[in-house]
């Protein structure tokens, strides 16, 4: 046993590249911060995939559900349900993944042995608490989103919420990632305040190389560009930043508003768009990843995020990093770290044209947030979150 | 000697109230915010002025009553005489009460408490006629000694100052242009005649106006007897202790609470009494005293911050474009000949609009006195552009031009 170099097993769902949003990105920064400082991780994926890290060990659970079947993080039940083409009715499939996870994971753990257990996200937490049964060791439970937030708290799966409510009742502690997380699970999971540790989500890029732009054919003829970015679905927002784009094109005709990613409000978004007649000025790229996000990102004279509830929302950093400037809803987590962002309600269509006019209008307030914003970002680091991390880990071993 | 010459600065600003685009070309009235919000410039005034106004004003009252040698000076700005006429007027008639004591002098400014100095001569001297016609209406008083915005000084406004006739000017004792010499004396303006310079103390100034209540300062607590012990120490060698502050250092910066009344109330005692000591006005103070040197200063220097400089109000690129919007406005704000527009277009170059927008200190852990009303300066910048433009498109309307 070492408080020094703890021996963790970490329990997640999806790693880069092979994931579809934040959830995995989020793992990936924190472990490997936490490995620099010493940690020595073993990560479980539920199915192999051809990864290898030098940083840490990777075990597979071997969850063998076919790969069209596996349940994303993101999806809520029932677009789960409308994608795997299962009947709604049918309640005993769905959690199989994470079940059959909790399975498997008893030889890992006795295997390796760990000082402490680590476990992201619900698909996670049968599998956390299947490993603290057998090898008795401190568990914690690492928030990053909840069925609550996933689904704007309408429609939530009584299994999953209770898979949720179970886990964080059998951890020894829960890792929550910001303020309005940490309130969410007092006020709708009845956690007790003590046994939550907030620990901000971080960055490990601070500043990006300098690509070529995307977007040239309209910057060209004078076009200022509006990104959207991120999973197209109602937690995000979508159809505020459609409502938003409307009033800002009362004021000026020369916007074009880009939406980059997927999801399964993107036939809503794109009715909302034609609906409101603005179609003419929108743009949508599908899903982007790497250089090819960080192009769309440097081609955009702001980036929008009118996210509904969001945990944390790591996308405004790599904004950041891209030197775009950024507008997000004060219903995120991320709001409560950054400064030098503009920030509105998400509801306030109009205070999002008010203040996406303003950027666009001004060079100089564009050219103050991204300043100041870069000055800010390496403030939000993997290494402090691993620290708060490894502290938390000392308290329990 | 030494003599204390107390100065203290009494401001409130029109704040712009939050104006969005679509107000522009609708809602020319761009400081009436009357909600709860820290923008609703009346309850900021009346705020103020029972924390600090009101009481500071009864104490030196009857300090001065019974300390015939105890003595003052202020500088008002225009708009904040302007604020009490409409407000509170008792606030103004105890103050007339101070100046009728015969032993507060009142000092010379900006009407409209602007930087205008730095980008328009003409619309400096404008704005100082404005300020010293309110001052005459008021008080009947013509005031000899000049203070600019923020005190920020340089030798081309000592050159202005002299010209004009004033007998002094004051300025922030910063070392960089003193070096090893003390602020403690009286000095002349490098390539001035007649007029003559009185530099801040800061060292004593800011123990009072910002480490007063400071628990983790290594003097703290600050006692009648402490200080007057730093001030004695001037004996021999030094003419003028100069401390300027903030009026509201009294109440609203510095808490009754924490003792600050007290300190004041016991304060001209203990001063005088040391025999060597006295008060002075910065009046008596350049008339007693001669120039012991020439003071060099070429560049701009403000009693803000650890820079002295206009950082604070100009350091970034919105602040910039903010202000240079404003003035651009002023040949064609005079062509309308509309006097509501000359006003707003005014009102807009009061210096604390660019100071909202300052970025400098808005970052995590800040321990800086700073009070913003606005959400960040970002927020702050939004709104007065889109007033900016506002009262533009009332110029070009007016002048008949297309917008």
């Amino acid at each position: 046993m070492s408080t020094a170099n703890p021996k963790v097993l970490m329990l997640g769902w999806e790693l880069p590249p092979f994931n579809s949003g934040g959830l995995g990105v989020a793992c990936f920064g924190l472990s490997q911060a936490l490995a620099k400082k010493g940690a020595k991780i073993t990560f479980v994926l539920p199915k192999k995939v051809d990864l290898a890290f030098d940083f840490m060990d990777l075990e597979f659970a071997n969850v063998n559900e076919p790969e069209e079947k596996m349940l994303s993080a993101y999806s809520t039940l029932h677009s789960w349900l409308v994608d795997a083409g299962i009947d709604d009715s049918f309640p005993s499939d769905f959690v199989s993944g994470a079940l059959m996870y909790a399975e498997k994971i008893k030889d890992i753990a006795l295997k390796v042995q760990p000082d402490i257990i680590h476990a992201h996200d619900w698909l996670t937490f049968p599998a956390a608490i299947a490993a603290k049964e057998a090898t008795g060791r401190p568990t914690i439970i690492h928030v990053h989103s909840t069925e609550y937030d996933r689904t704007g708290g309408h429609g939530q799966n009584p299994s999953v919420f209770n898979i949720e409510k179970n886990g964080l009742e059998n951890a020894d502690k829960v890792i929550s990632i910001s303020k309005l997380q940490v309130d969410l699970l007092k006020r709708i999971y009845n956690l007790e305040k003590q046994k939550i540790e907030l620990i901000y989500n971080g960055t490990s890029v601070f500043k990006k190389e300098q690509l070529p732009p995307a977007l040239g054919h309209l910057k060209e003829v004078g076009y200022k560009i509006v990104l959207f970015l991120g999973r197209i679905t109602l937690q995000k927002g979508p159809e505020y930043f459609v409502r938003a784009a409307k009033k800002v094109l009362e004021y000026d005709k020369k916007v074009a508003f880009v939406v980059t990613g997927s999801g399964d409000m993107i036939e809503q978004m794109i009715a909302e768009v034609k609906d409101l007649d603005v179609i003419d000025n929108f743009v949508f790229t599908g899903f982007l990843r790497e250089e090819e996000k960080d192009r769309i990102f440097q081609a955009a004279d702001l980036y929008v995020m009118p996210s509904v509830s969001e945990p944390f929302g790591i996308v405004p950093l790599e904004a950041i990093a891209n030197e775009t400037p950024v507008l997000l809803s004060k219903q995120c987590g991320v709001a409560e770290i950054l400064k030098h962002v503009l920030k509105v309600d998400f509801w306030d269509t109009d205070e999002m044209a008010n203040k996406i006019l303003a950027v666009i209008k001004y060079g100089c307030l564009h050219d103050d947030l991204v300043w100041e914003s870069g000055k800010e970002l390496p403030n939000i680091n993997w290494d402090k979150s691993a620290g708060k991390c490894l502290r938390l880990y000392r308290q329990l071993i | 000697m030494p003599s204390v010459c107390l100065y203290f600065q009494a401001h409130q600003p029109l704040r712009v109230k939050k104006y969005r685009i679509f107000d522009v070309g609708n809602d020319h009235k761009y400081f009436n915010d009357f909600s709860n919000s820290n923008l609703n410039n009346k309850k900021v005034l009346v705020k103020v002025a029972e924390k600090s106004y009101l009481p500071a004003n009864e104490l030196l009252l009857k300090l001065l009553k019974k300390h015939p040698d105890f003595k003052i000076s202020y500088s008002f700005s225009g708009i904040f005489l302007e604020q009490l006429e409409n407000y509170l007027p008792k606030v103004l008639r105890s103050f007339r009460k101070l100046v009728q004591t015969g032993r507060v002098e009142i000092l010379s400014e900006t009407y409209y408490h602007s930087l205008a100095f730095f980008y328009s001569r003409q619309e400096f001297e404008s704005q100082v006629v404005l300020h010293r016609n309110a001052i005459k209406r008021i008080f009947n008083v013509k005031p000899k000694v000049f203070r600019n915005t923020e005190l920020a000084y340089n030798n081309d406004l000592a050159k202005w100052a002299d010209k004009k006739g004033y007998k002094a000017i004051l300025a922030e004792g910063w070392d960089k242009f003193l070096g090893w010499r003390s602020p403690n004396f009286v000095y002349k303006p490098k390539g001035t005649r007649k007029i003559k310079l009185l530099l801040k103390n800061y060292k004593l100034s800011d123990d009072i106006a910002f480490r007063f209540s400071d628990k983790s300062w290594s003097r703290w607590p600050l006692t009648v007897d402490k200080f007057a012990r730093w001030v004695n120490r001037a004996n021999g060698n030094g003419n003028v202790i100069n401390l300027f502050m903030d009026y509201e250092t009294f109440g609203e910066h510095q808490w009754k609470e924490h003792g600050i009344f007290d300190f004041l109330e016991k304060l001209p005692g203990k001063i005088l009494e040391h025999p060597d000591n006295d008060f002075v006005t910065p009046s008596e103070a350049v008339e007693r005293y001669k120039a012991m040197d020439v003071v060099d200063v070429p560049d701009i220097v403000t009693w803000s911050d650890m820079e002295r400089d206009l950082s604070a109000w100009t350091g970034n690129a919105i602040q910039n474009s903010a202000i240079e919007f404003i003035y651009a406005l002023e040949q064609d704000v005079h062509a309308t000949k509309d006097e509501g527009i000359i006003e707003d277009w005014r009102r807009l170059q009061i210096s604390d609009h660019y100071y909202y927008m300052c970025t400098k200190w808005f970052a995590d852990g800040d321990v800086h006195k700073y009070f913003n009303p606005y959400d960040s300066p970002y927020e702050a910048f939004i709104s007065f552009m889109n007033v900016a433009n506002d009262l533009k498109l009332r110029i070009n309307s007016k002048l008949g031009v297309e917008n």
